[in-house]
């Protein structure tokens, strides 16, 4: 069963627990001057944003198929059955396509080392493949921050929404969104508010690419013979009036 | 000759400035990264290194495909004398590409991870590849130049037995990659301005590919004729200057329709920032080297020909770095301009590109030689010669 992340902003304090637990269970430093910073980065995998008395957070969607995985030549990053999408910095050449393609920005680079790799939040996969919840979920002490099986999840925000219309948008941000995420989430205010695109297709963004590349292999024999067979006629013909030629010479000579 | 030899004096001084700032730039890139190195960020990973070094470069280098289709595929032996000029600059253009990827990747040493580690799903694993071997495929088709420099004669005649099968790999990895430098993109509907993302990506990379590569021949031909003193093919450009007016009125048409479709064309008329790089662009690329190229004066003449081909090569050029950054900036609201050294890195392969061609055009046989041609003796023995052209009127 795929697992997954809930994240409801309505019962969110803005403590920034997560973010120290992110930090702590990622081996990234974590102080006061970290904390004001209110961009996800390659030493920050996850932000709680303020805006108001709302808050919002940030963190890798984990999309059900994700680009980052898709785009990867070398199967760096990679979609697990259980929900995280995980980074092998042993295969990547830092060709950075999954920052590119990524409908969220999530990948972050180390722009400062002269041997860099991509950073980005993982859902701690260790973590919750020796069955643990997620460091954030496991710290917020309200609850805002959930994890369990996405499928039961999605259930809960649905009944969320409708046993409490007044307190939400009518919107589950993750359901659907590029083919659906990992991590979902709950506002009463508009997500784009946030920085989140409220614009995203509802396809999952690789089919975009493989329904070209898919067509790779069958495309190749045919333009092959294709190449081929007009290089057949074009000098098919030549070869016919070279023999011509030579047939004439040599009937020129006998006479 | 005094004149000409200033002319060298001149440019080779400013090849050595640019590659001792070159040198500088790369010592940068390597010990200190690319964020001292360059203005590339989160919110943009790519910029110039991709955008020109990579998709213009293997643009450029599209003559190479083109021509020797034409010549030994299609058999229209009339552009067969301009054959190895294209060829070169192709392999160069590869070479140079591959060299610019070295400073663009973040973990270059593993450059051949995609040989071992494979995701068939990736447009990037694609282009590696075709990339690759296409590289190899014109070091082959290259190679009968150096063979018959030093005359060896044996692996001459085993290269020329097998030629045809690798023009044909050659036209086969051109169309996949080239198409491919677009298709990278589709997978950015959101990231990319609709101006220039659309599914037809991978239609328009192939279809400029083919126009820059009649438009660089032309160029080339025009260049060789000023600074290597020979003799200008004339009526060769004349015939490549008609076959690029229809591959860009295909292209233009093929961009009209695809923006009225998907309900763009409003937006050609709603003043932006993109407005304005595109408008530059299709301006470059198809609307004033068509109108040149339609106006028979014009296109019966050296330099009409020469502007008209510089343009184009302009426009696409443009074309490249819009998808690649103005339409990126405008959809995900950064900004992004090259750090100094980013300018250095790709000046200094550009100008590598322009010294390594005018080497090889001077030692090795490169041009057919007018004066050997009048020998009666001499007979060229390259592959698509054949003595009785008595159909090439066709």
């Amino acid at each position: 069963m795929s697992k997954g992340i809930l994240y409801d902003a309505t019962l969110c304090i803005g403590c920034k627990q997560c973010e120290q637990a992110c930090a702590t269970e990622n081996g990234l430093p974590y102080d006061d001057k970290i904390a004001e910073q209110a961009v996800t980065s390659a030493h920050k995998y996850t932000v709680v944003l303020t805006k108001d008395d709302k808050f919002m957070r940030r963190l890798c969607m984990n999309c059900d198929d994700p680009a980052c995985a898709s785009v990867c030549p070398v199967g760096a990053m990679k979609k697990t059955a259980l929900g995280p999408v995980t980074y092998d910095k042993g295969r990547c050449m830092g060709c950075r396509y999954c920052m590119a393609a990524c409908p969220f920005s999530v990948p972050k680079y180390e722009w400062d080392k002269a041997v860099p790799g991509v950073r980005k939040c993982t859902m701690c996969s260790p973590r919750v493949a020796g069955g643990k919840p997620t460091a954030c979920a496991e710290i917020c002490p309200t609850g805002a921050t959930k994890f369990g099986d996405r499928d039961e999840l999605l259930e809960e925000a649905k009944k969320r929404i409708h046993d409490n219309p007044g307190n939400y948008l009518p919107h589950i941000f993750g359901e659907t969104e590029v083919g659906g995420t990992s991590v979902m989430l709950l506002s009463s205010v508009g997500f784009n508010q946030f920085g989140y695109r409220t614009d995203l297709t509802e396809r999952a963004l690789p089919m975009y690419t493989y329904q070209v590349l898919s067509r790779i292999p069958d495309f190749v024999p045919l333009f092959g013979v294709l190449l081929g067979g007009v290089y057949w006629i074009t000098h098919r013909r030549e070869d016919v009036a070279q023999a011509e030629a030579e047939e004439k010479q040599r009937k020129g000579g006998v006479q | 000759m005094t004149v000409p030899r200033m002319r060298f004096t001149f440019w080779k001084a400013i090849f050595l400035l640019i590659m001792s700032a070159g040198i500088y730039c790369t010592y940068l890139r390597f010990f200190h990264g690319l964020g001292a190195s360059t203005n590339l960020s989160d919110q943009f990973p790519w910029g110039l290194w991709i955008g020109f070094d990579v998709m213009c470069g293997v643009m450029l280098a599209a003559g190479g495909f083109t021509l020797t289709a034409a010549v030994e595929i299609f058999n229209i032996k009339r552009f067969h004398s301009i054959v190895r000029p294209t060829v070169l600059t192709a392999f160069l253009g590869y070479l140079l590409v591959c060299g610019a990827l070295m400073y663009d990747l973040g973990l270059p040493w593993n450059i051949w991870h995609p040989l071992v580690m494979r995701n068939p799903h990736s447009v990037m694993f694609e282009v590696a590849w075709c990339v690759m071997l296409y590289t190899t495929v014109l070091a082959l088709e290259f190679s009968p130049i150096v063979l018959e420099h030093f005359n060896l004669q044996k692996p001459l005649k085993i290269v020329r037995s097998v030629m045809v099968v690798f023009v044909i790999l050659g036209v086969l990895l051109s169309t996949l990659h080239q198409s491919s430098l677009g298709t990278l993109y589709l997978i950015m509907p959101n990231k990319l301005h609709a101006f220039w993302w659309s599914p037809l990506l991978p239609v328009f990379f192939f279809i400029s590919a083919i126009a820059v590569g009649l438009a660089m021949t032309i160029f080339e031909s025009s260049m060789s004729s000023k600074y290597f003193g020979r003799e200008l093919e004339l009526p060769i450009l004349r015939d490549l200057g008609r076959v690029l007016v229809v591959v860009l009125a295909l292209y233009g048409i093929l961009k009209f329709e695809d923006l009225y479709h998907r309900g763009v064309l409003k937006l050609v008329f709603v003043p932006s920032y993109a407005q304005r790089f595109f408008l530059l662009e299709i301006f470059l690329s198809v609307l004033i080297p068509l109108g040149m190229l339609l106006v028979p004066k014009i296109r019966e003449s050296a330099q009409g020909l020469y502007l008209a081909a510089v343009l184009t090569l302009l426009g696409f050029v443009t074309n490249r770095l819009n998808v690649t950054i103005t339409g990126v900036e405008s959809a995900v609201g950064a900004r992004y301009a090259p750090k100094w050294t980013e300018v250095v890195i790709t000046a200094m392969f550009v100008a590598l590109g322009f010294a390594i061609f005018g080497l090889a055009a001077r030692y090795l046989p490169i041009f057919p030689e007018e004066k050997k041609a009048q020998i009666p003796a001499f007979r060229e023995p390259a592959y698509a010669e054949v003595a009785v052209p008595v159909h090439a009127g066709d």
